[in-house]
């Protein structure tokens, strides 16, 4: 700690240069805050109690590619499964193309086999007597401050009504509330309708389901229940793919994007970029301080604590940058989460990225210091002071 | 009879550069007692750094043997040299050589952060140190908001604060108008004869050669009793 002001003084010697560096710095590790928060986001949805009791049926051969409406009571039948229901992909958006609303048609007993979820008995009844009745997410509710009560028209971006309009009216009958939403936050900006509704309005579905989702009466036995829905439509047409709600999500969101992949990558050129632009800087700053390090060497600091001192010098900037731009980050990811109305929902910077990030700004720390280091540690007194 | 500071016996130092071989001092014999002042003077390229260089344990010999204190240099590493040169020798350069993001102050205290002393200690000493060579109200300056002289001056309280027996200038008046220069020597020759400190000084100028007890010539890397005459 007594050569902290030493350390210190050093990385403030050429304060421009070292503000720049520490604005490359903090915007990386911003990036990673950010970046790490979707990954995080993409790899905890589906993940749940309720989650893991629940199985996703679809078709094996893509996740677009519709079901037979009868299987569903096949897959009541098997042993294991307590409940079965189904649903398909309605694709909405609301007076304009960009606002996307996650909108699915929904069997009656839905909402049955999602606990999660909270809404009133009469919010439900009402949903089940009304045709084009449906149950908005509160948030989506909010985002677009409609009430139970309002009539609103949907346009599908997929499906056609029989006159060939993909304008689609319904009316708000109810409320959905994510009783946890920590996990739960998707179903906040739900847009249910009813399937019946959805299948003898279009002429594209024809008693097709997009996917079935079953709850397991006992969440050890998921394997073999998944193994025994799909038998039933092996070498079918229309074989299926069973998996846990997470798996499934994780597949589904595979299918759009390898987000792993696509964040790994970014970040790798992010940090490579980092550890070119920060060496540089440590190796200047180290260049131009020949005759100075010269000079403690002369006084008696020992090639070691040379060492040492450029390396904390090299891992405190990395720290000092990368822990502002975390600290950014955890502001900023609740800001961007508020300002999508719900439509991302970032979890903040977890304790685990924090651990990641500081493990990172040491590394890259210790590494981009290590050859101005040695250089520090080698120098040689009496050439240094001589300036060649 | 005074006690010997520094006992040099056929010292030799080679300077290799790529295949060539160069022979900067050649077999000296030297000793100093402790509390003298001995100016080395001679031509360019004769040594005298070098020299100076081995007696502040900045440097290897070739050859020979050198002893500063009791303490044989030629067999120490570079370990225990740096420590031996800690508490033994302080440094006076002829660029001054202070941390420029410093101020004068923890520029003074730099050698104290290699003992154990504490901050509040550190810091009393340094502040002793600077009053001694007069700078007791620039304590808060940073090298480059003082003149030459001060900052040579700041570099002397830097050399004496953790208090050691020998000092070693080299050319500590070279970068220095007249007046600043008589300041600086009039300095050394107040710690080598008010504070007994034993002072080795390399300088061109037989003007700062007249504030030593003595002035050992050099030349071609040999000591000789009379200085060189140009030709």
């Amino acid at each position: 700690m007594k050569y902290l002001h030493l350390i210190w003084a050093a990385l403030f010697r050429r304060r421009t240069r070292t503000v720049l560096t520490l604005v490359s710095i903090i915007a990386a590790f911003v990036l990673f805050g950010l970046l790490d928060a979707v990954r995080s986001s993409f790899n905890q949805a589906g993940q749940s109690a309720n989650g893991a009791a629940r199985l996703q049926t679809g078709a094996k051969l893509s996740f677009i590619q519709p079901l037979p409406q009868a299987l569903q009571a096949q897959i009541a039948r098997v042993d294991g499964v307590k409940q079965v229901t189904y649903a398909n992909w309605f694709g909405g958006a609301y007076q304009d193309p960009h606002n996307q609303v996650f909108s699915f048609a929904v069997a009656p007993n839905y909402l049955d086999l999602y606990p999660e979820v909270a809404v009133t008995d009469t919010e439900r009844k009402a949903f089940a007597a009304t045709r084009t009745g449906a149950l908005v997410g509160e948030q989506l509710a909010r985002r677009f401050k409609w009430k139970v009560g309002d009539r609103v028209p949907l346009q599908s971006t997929i499906f056609p009504d029989r006159q060939g309009s993909k304008n689609w009216p319904f009316e708000i009958v109810g409320i959905l509330h994510a009783t946890d939403k920590k996990t739960g936050g998707f179903f906040d900006q739900m847009f249910l309708l009813n399937w019946k509704y959805f299948d003898e309005t279009t002429p594209y579905n024809q008693g097709q389901v997009g996917w079935y989702v079953t709850r397991v009466v006992d969440v050890n036995q998921a394997d073999r229940v998944a193994k025994a829905i799909d038998a039933l439509s092996a070498n079918s047409d229309h074989e299926t793919r069973t998996q846990t709600e997470q798996a499934a999500t994780a597949s589904w969101m595979k299918q759009l994007a390898d987000i792993g992949l696509i964040v790994g990558s970014i970040m790798g050129a992010v940090f490579f970029t980092l550890l070119l632009l920060s060496g540089n800087t440590m190796m200047q700053a180290v260049r131009e301080r020949t005759s100075e390090l010269a000079v403690m060497k002369t006084i008696g600091f020992s090639s070691r604590s040379l060492l040492a001192m450029v390396l904390a010098e090299s891992v405190l900037l990395l720290l000092l940058g990368g822990v502002i731009g975390l600290a950014l980050a955890t502001v900023i990811i609740p800001a961007i989460s508020a300002g999508s109305g719900g439509m991302l929902n970032l979890p903040p910077v977890r304790r685990g990225s924090w651990s990641l990030g500081v493990a990172l700004m040491v590394a890259i720390g210790m590494l981009v210091g290590a050859l101005p280091a040695l250089k520090a540690m080698r120098l040689n007194i009496v050439d240094a002071l001589a300036g060649r | 009879m005074a006690e010997k500071l520094i006992e040099i016996r056929d010292l030799s130092k080679v300077y290799e550069r790529g295949a060539q071989k160069i022979e900067v001092l050649h077999h000296i014999d030297l000793d100093v007692d402790a509390g003298d002042f001995v100016a080395l003077m001679g031509p360019s390229g004769s040594g005298k750094t070098t020299l100076l260089n081995l007696i502040g344990g900045l440097d290897r010999p070739t050859g020979g043997r050198i002893t500063v204190g009791g303490q044989r240099l030629d067999e120490l590493g570079a370990g225990p040299l740096a420590k031996w040169r800690a508490a033994t020798v302080g440094f006076v350069f002829q660029l001054y050589n202070l941390m420029p993001m410093l101020s004068a102050q923890r520029n003074v205290e730099l050698p104290l952060l290699l003992t154990k002393l504490s901050a509040a200690e550190r810091k009393h000493r340094a502040a002793i140190a600077l009053q001694l060579v007069g700078l007791a109200d620039r304590a808060t300056h940073k090298p480059a908001e003082l003149s030459g002289g001060q900052q040579q001056r700041v570099s002397i309280a830097r050399a004496i604060v953790s208090d050691p027996a020998l000092l070693v200038c080299d050319e500590p008046t070279g970068d220095l108008d007249r007046a600043a220069a008589e300041e600086v020597l009039a300095l050394l020759r107040v710690l080598n004869r008010g504070h007994g400190k034993t002072i080795v000084m390399v300088t061109h100028d037989p003007k700062a050669a007249e504030y030593a007890n003595h002035t050992l010539h050099l030349d071609k890397g040999s000591l000789v009793t009379q200085p060189a005459v140009a030709a």
